[in-house]
């Protein structure tokens, strides 16, 4: 039995969100046509968009549908970067990456959380910004202290996107509350399927479209709305919520108290309860991982993205960890873990630790 | 056999139903591995893996493609702003001197939008008519290519309101003879015709999931590897499908699309026949009740399943969806279903307006029964009498002036 612990590549399918994907695949119609069929399938897309609003914190007609959560970032930066200066943090997703060409890198501390003066002072030194932070790290589950950002981005007239896509129903994460401008989410890390996701606005902005024709989502994002998709994103959004995946920290407490010899990348900043990031010093994460791999134990090496060819983490990088950036591997329990996943995955990766690292003379 | 009070499904150009064996092909996807396919670390991931390349290459089949020329997309309509926008921004940044995109005026409004998008980045538009029947004048074609060195050409190999199927090998010969990229939207064409991106020599073709009996959210663009067409993605992020299409492989979807495929190559000629039967009976009954009922556009370069059909007694193709409202079909193509003006594609053949107004589009597909296109034609007739009726009793002037 394969031990499943990548959740923050994907999670588990949720039930709930099985069956209303299931319900929306049954319905034959396109949500803009005018019939009954294409009717019922509208209702469908508006209850889910609904959802996602009032689940995360903004109006109904403020939700853009996407197509996932790479869509939705990059339609949110568009959104709000002209004219504006881009500042980043230094542990984006490659996603913001990508969308925030030419931008300023925020520094981030050793815990992985970004560095506030510097912060302050690359505000002060831009002229009109635009911030683009993740709300919790997708390799350490480190979160930003985001109200703290935002209220300095407000007092410098600077806008601020937020990626949540590996915070939302793992944290509370409201746009409204962080005070954001806009805030991206993914279906399948919410425990939806794959192939949706959802950008969120802040009231009176239009986004510039990526994706035209159709003039569905009010001209913001053509094409048919990936209505089974979508229909699981809400009822996932839905079933997630922070209280239960609070579970999850007693697992990865317990992950973290018994991998003697590791050490755990932003152990001291807040973080989200599932995530893990342990860093074998002088073992390349790759070999751990195909370890692992073999004992039947399923981990990354970063983000699934870029898997394949495993390199130092960048995240790790700019938190400092130097020659062992290439030496950590990421345990994120899914909702679903069992209450044994730690002894399991403590049984394997003892096992490759006494295999694998030298003890220190 | 039909059960009352359950809509009948003739709308299959807006999407059609999932296909069981499309849904059952999924389901391990949402029941029992939920890997990332980006997740090759892992045997999990690796097995996600495994089936999205599989259904690549069923994808591939259906078009004489090889598999690594499929790039996965939500759908066709991003397929279409991919290849239009990817092909001409790349071709931009390269410094080619060519900035002219040439298209038809009866493309889906995905195609138009990206195409004017395009103007307001510093190329050419050219919107070429269409004939009265719908289909594109080679000769005129072939005069605007020859005009300015033309970037790309785009056009749809059948078209989504009245079901024409452009000379694809004619075209694409052309354009290949002038150097320009060949561009078609393959989205209504999959499956209802057979398509080999060689025969045609298309550069790039855009396909949809959920026009193919597959599920929603998924799409494929086809991108010639020899020789090469390089194109700038819309977005960026993990690197997935090659840097030219980013973000998390939605594997079961995928697997949709490709099952959805797989059957299309092999059934596509089957349903064809049983769908042009449907559709004769259909057309039979309910001609036989409207006398005047005129069919639009070509009828030969046609698809099997499609019907544009102009009714006569001055009504409106609305009043008749509302007064049979059992009936699931439509004025036009289902993103502009809610627009009040008559469609792009009927007014480019020339129609007048209230002919335009008066024009259902009829789209009968893989599960159509001879059942539902009897009880369908018999519902739209007695909309039409009744509509006709209550037309003429309440604006008898407007009558007699049509008249």
């Amino acid at each position: 039995m394969l031990l499943y612990l990548d959740a923050n590549a994907a999670e588990p399918l949720r039930p709930e969100a099985r069956a209303a994907a299931l319900a929306a695949m049954e319905l034959p119609g396109n949500p803009s046509s005018v019939h009954a069929a294409g009717r019922a399938a509208r209702r469908v897309l508006e209850a889910a968009r609904e959802e996602l609003a009032a689940r995360f914190g903004a109006r109904p007609s403020d939700v853009v549908l996407t197509a996932g959560g790479t869509e939705a970032n990059a339609l949110g930066i568009r959104a709000l970067a002209p004219g504006r200066h881009l500042l980043r943090g230094a542990s984006e997703h490659p996603a913001v990456v990508a969308a925030t060409p030419d931008a300023v890198i925020l520094p981030v501390h050793r815990d992985g959380t970004l560095d506030l003066a510097a912060l302050a002072a690359a505000l002060a030194a831009s002229g009109p910004a635009l911030v683009c932070l993740m709300a919790a790290n997708n390799e350490t589950g480190v979160l930003h202290p985001l109200a703290e950002i935002a209220a300095l981005c407000r007092a410098q007239g600077a806008l601020l996107h937020v990626d949540g896509v590996q915070a939302a129903g793992r944290v509370a994460l409201s746009l409204r509350e962080i005070g954001a401008d806009s805030l991206a989410l993914s279906g399948h890390k919410l425990g939806g399927p794959k192939g949706a996701g959802a950008l969120l606005l802040r009231p009176g902005l239009a986004p510039t479209p990526l994706i035209t024709g159709g003039g569905q989502e009010r001209g913001w994002r053509g094409g048919t709305e990936p209505l089974p998709a979508l229909a699981g994103m809400a009822a996932a959004a839905a079933a997630a919520s922070p209280e239960a995946a609070s579970r999850l920290a007693v697992l990865r407490d317990a992950i973290e108290a018994g991998a003697s010899g590791a050490v755990v990348a932003g152990s001291t900043a807040p973080r989200l309860p599932n995530t893990s990031l342990l860093v074998l010093p002088g073992v390349k994460a790759e070999t751990q991982v195909i370890a692992l791999d073999l004992a039947g134990v399923q981990v990354s090496a970063g983000a699934a993205c870029s898997s394949g060819r495993v390199a130092a983490s960048p995240v790790l990088a700019a938190m400092g960890f130097g020659h062992d950036a290439a030496c950590g591997i990421r345990i994120s329990l899914p909702w679903n873990a069992p209450e044994d996943a730690a002894a399991r995955f403590l049984a394997a990766w003892a096992a490759m630790r006494d295999r694998l690292s030298r003890p220190a003379a | 056999m039909s059960r009352p009070n359950r809509p009948i499904y003739l709308d299959n150009h807006a999407t059609t139903p999932v296909d069981p064996r499309v849904l059952a092909a999924m389901r391990p996807w949402w029941e029992e591995n939920f890997a990332n396919p980006g997740s090759v670390e892992h045997a999990l991931g690796r097995a996600a893996e495994a089936a999205v390349e599989e259904a690549r290459a069923h994808v591939a089949r259906l078009i004489g493609a090889e598999a690594s020329e499929v790039v996965f997309t939500s759908g066709a309509t991003e397929s279409n702003n991919l290849a239009i926008k990817g092909a001409a921004r790349f071709a931009a940044a390269q410094g080619s001197e060519r900035r002219r995109v040439v298209t038809l005026a009866t493309e889906h409004k995905c195609v138009l939008e990206s195409v004017r998008d395009l103007a307001a980045e510093g190329f050419e538009p050219v919107i070429l008519p269409v004939q009265p029947n719908g289909l594109l004048d080679l000769g005129l074609l072939e005069a605007t290519l020859a005009e300015a060195p033309t970037l790309l050409l785009s056009v749809m190999a059948v078209n989504n309101e009245i079901g024409v199927v452009q000379n694809l090998a004619a075209i694409g010969e052309m354009a290949k003879r002038h150097g320009a990229l060949f561009h078609t939207d393959a989205a209504q064409a999959a499956g209802r015709i057979t398509l080999d991106v060689q025969e045609i020599r298309a550069d790039l073709l855009s396909l949809s999931g959920h026009k193919i009996y597959g599920p929603k959210g998924i799409g494929a663009l086809y991108v010639r590897r020899r020789p090469r067409v390089r194109l700038a993605p819309l977005f960026s992020g993990g690197g997935q499908e090659r840097g030219l299409r980013a973000g998390t492989l939605p594997a079961p979807l995928i697997v949709g699309l490709g099952e959805a495929a797989r059957i299309a190559a092999l059934e596509g000629s089957l349903d064809a026949g049983r769908i042009a039967g449907q559709r004769d009976r259909f057309w039979a009954a309910l001609a036989a009740e409207v006398p005047g009922l005129i069919k639009h556009a070509d009828l030969e370069h046609r698809v099997a399943g499609n019907l544009s059909l102009g009714f006569p007694g001055s009504v409106t193709a609305l009043a008749l969806m509302a007064a049979a409202p059992e009936i699931c079909v439509s004025t036009g193509s289902a993103c502009s279903s809610a627009e009040i003006e008559p469609s792009h594609v009927l007014r480019a053949l020339g129609l007048p307006e209230a002919l335009a107004r008066a024009t259902l589009r009829i789209g009968i597909g893989r599960f159509t029964s001879p059942a539902d296109v009897d009880h369908a034609a018999a519902a739209l007739a007695r909309a039409w009498r009744q509509v006709r009726s209550s037309t003429t009793q309440t604006s008898p002037v407007a009558a007699g002036l049509v008249e």
